[in-house]
């Protein structure tokens, strides 16, 4: 087994309320199964929309938001996956691609020594 | 932990009323983004934690938090609430006053202050039904054109011109005030009679939407009842009326989708718990002098409720309930059922006679069920062909699929020779289902 990395990006912004339960409801569903099969490492978490970003030689400090709101970064799991194309297979049933999200799915780098 | 349906639907209405009462009602939008927040953060969450222990209470006091940061932010910016106004300028007294703002009681009282400030005599009934299912209901713009089978443009429109009129009302509704409270009450009763009815004759074809205006109408007159100024006769007999018929609305559709007749309905699905209630609650509107139209509509709800078949119906009383209804509020529509009550009692031809003579029926033209039921009368009194022409000249009005489908089975009923007493109760049936 090796490990993966899936990024949440965008995916947010304003719904109804009905949606934004049924939203939560894939959500939580997506996960439970995946957790069932063995998958989740690590549930992850969700990140707040704001921060600091400190760029340069000179260490230049700035308010976020860092970039676009589809781009932002909204949270993050720790997948167990037999490879890359296991884990990007489980990342598809993700509810986020409903609404213009993305998940980036990034191999943990295997440290044999 | 599981989500309690529509949990989100209805906290979205109990936060944004009582955010309104702190923020004052012309900062209603500043209320709907504070809510909208806190959704967000929950979707967040959630997502990666699951539904906290209590999720009511985890989305109430995330808004909470929200509202304290916007107050303490803008504290100069705006102008909030005026009758809260000193207690939020100083921290000494933000706190307490805003954990006092936020207990259940509170809100309550925020939900009742909100439906009565929905129903601004300055707007058309259908924009307070629809400002109603909105704010305190939390259906989306689209949800509550689904709801009216409205364009999305159009309810957008309507509802943002609502709003407007809410915001500049100055103040939300006060209901400790016993005079201004009285004066409002009818249309409040009127707004959430109307609500009801949407869900339980309206044209939405998802028999799902129509389950859930019913269910929302009844909670809200729950509050009502809540409160005791509101609670008077009538509310009693409004809420009797809502639970008669919502005891029937498990048989109104069958199992594939279809509106079933009246006269086909399988009894044995009628909610007995709430028939009980209704007769409870029309026991207690039975007090002063009042005999409101609720009254008179939940007389009839009753004995179709508890009748066991449909031929074993009073309809003798139902007809003369019709006539009281004529007396208080005549409508075509009301002359329409009432003409199905006397073929019921007399026959189609005293029936028909009743439906020609029907006092504006040009406006019942445009109304499907008012050819339909002179088509199920003729074909009771056996003359198909004219009973073929009405059910067709109704095809045409049909406002949805499932009603559509209803009437090409009179078309085809009209063409069978066997089948004319099930026809004839499928008619009858239908008619008195109407409104």
């Amino acid at each position: 087994m090796s490990e993966f990395l899936f990024l949440y990006r965008g995916g947010e912004g304003g719904r109804s309320p009905e949606v934004a339960q049924q939203t939560i409801q894939k959500w939580m569903t997506w996960m439970k199964e995946l957790g069932a099969k063995g998958h989740i490492k690590d549930q992850g978490h969700p990140l707040e929309r704001t921060g600091k970003l400190v760029k340069g030689q000179k260490k230049a400090v700035t308010d976020g938001p860092f970039a676009e709101a589809k781009d932002i970064v909204g949270g993050y799991t720790l997948i167990e996956a037999k490879d890359l194309s296991q884990a990007t297979e489980l990342s598809l049933g993700c509810p986020i691609f409903e609404f213009g999200g993305s998940v980036e799915v990034r191999p943990i780098m295997q440290l044999s020594m | 932990m599981e989500l309690e349906e529509h949990l989100f639907r209805r906290e979205a209405g109990r936060i944004t009323a009582a955010l309104t009462r702190l923020f004052g009602v012309h900062n209603l939008a500043l209320a709907e983004d504070v809510v909208q927040d806190a959704f967000c953060r929950a979707l967040e969450v959630w997502k990666f934690r699951g539904v906290p222990e209590n999720p009511s209470a985890w989305l109430m006091a995330t808004a909470k938090n929200r509202a304290l940061d916007v107050l303490r932010r803008e504290r100069t910016a705006r102008t909030y609430a005026p009758e809260l106004g000193r207690l939020l300028e100083s921290e000494w007294t933000l706190v307490p006053a805003i954990q006092e703002l936020f207990s259940p009681a509170a809100i309550k009282d925020d939900e009742l202050r909100m439906m009565f400030s929905c129903c601004h005599p300055r707007l058309a009934e259908e924009s307070q039904i629809a400002l109603i299912l909105h704010i305190l209901c939390g259906f989306s713009v689209s949800e509550v054109a689904g709801a009216f089978v409205s364009g999305h443009a159009a309810m957008e429109k309507r509802i943002t011109r609502s709003k407007k009129v809410l915001a500049e009302s100055k103040r939300l509704f006060e209901i400790a005030d016993d005079a201004d409270f009285s004066v409002r009450l009818p249309a409040v009763q009127r707004a959430l009679y109307l609500l009801f009815n949407e869900g339980y004759h309206g044209s939405s074809t998802k028999a799902a939407v129509r389950a859930e205006l019913c269910r929302e109408a009844m909670r809200l007159t729950k509050i009502l009842l809540g409160h005791p100024p509101a609670a008077t006769p009538a509310t009693h007999a409004l809420a009797a009326m809502m639970h008669l018929h919502a005891a029937r609305l498990p048989s109104r559709v069958d199992g594939a989708g279809n509106l079933s007749p009246f006269y086909e309905q399988d009894r044995s699905r009628w909610d007995t718990e709430l028939i009980v209630e209704g007769q409870r609650l029309l026991d207690l509107a039975a007090t002063g002098p009042e005999m409101s139209e609720y009254h008179v509509e939940a007389g009839i709800a009753a004995i179709h409720a508890t009748a066991t078949s449909a031929e074993n119906t009073d309809w003798r009383t139902i007809v003369s309930f019709y006539d009281m209804l004529m007396s208080i509020r005549p409508s075509p529509v009301v002359a329409l059922n009432r003409a199905i009550a006397v073929a019921e009692m007399e026959g189609p031809e005293s029936g028909l006679r009743e439906l020609h003579a029907i006092e504006g029926r040009e406006r019942l033209l445009s109304y499907p069920f008012y050819s339909a039921a002179l088509g199920e009368l003729e074909l009771r009194r056996g003359r198909r062909k004219v009973a073929r022409e009405h059910f067709e000249a109704a095809l045409l009005l049909a406002r949805s699929p499932m009603e559509r489908q209803f009437l090409e089975r009179r078309v085809s009923a009209c063409d069978e020779k066997d089948k004319e007493s099930a026809a004839v109760s499928a008619a009858a049936s239908q008619k008195t289902e109407v409104r």
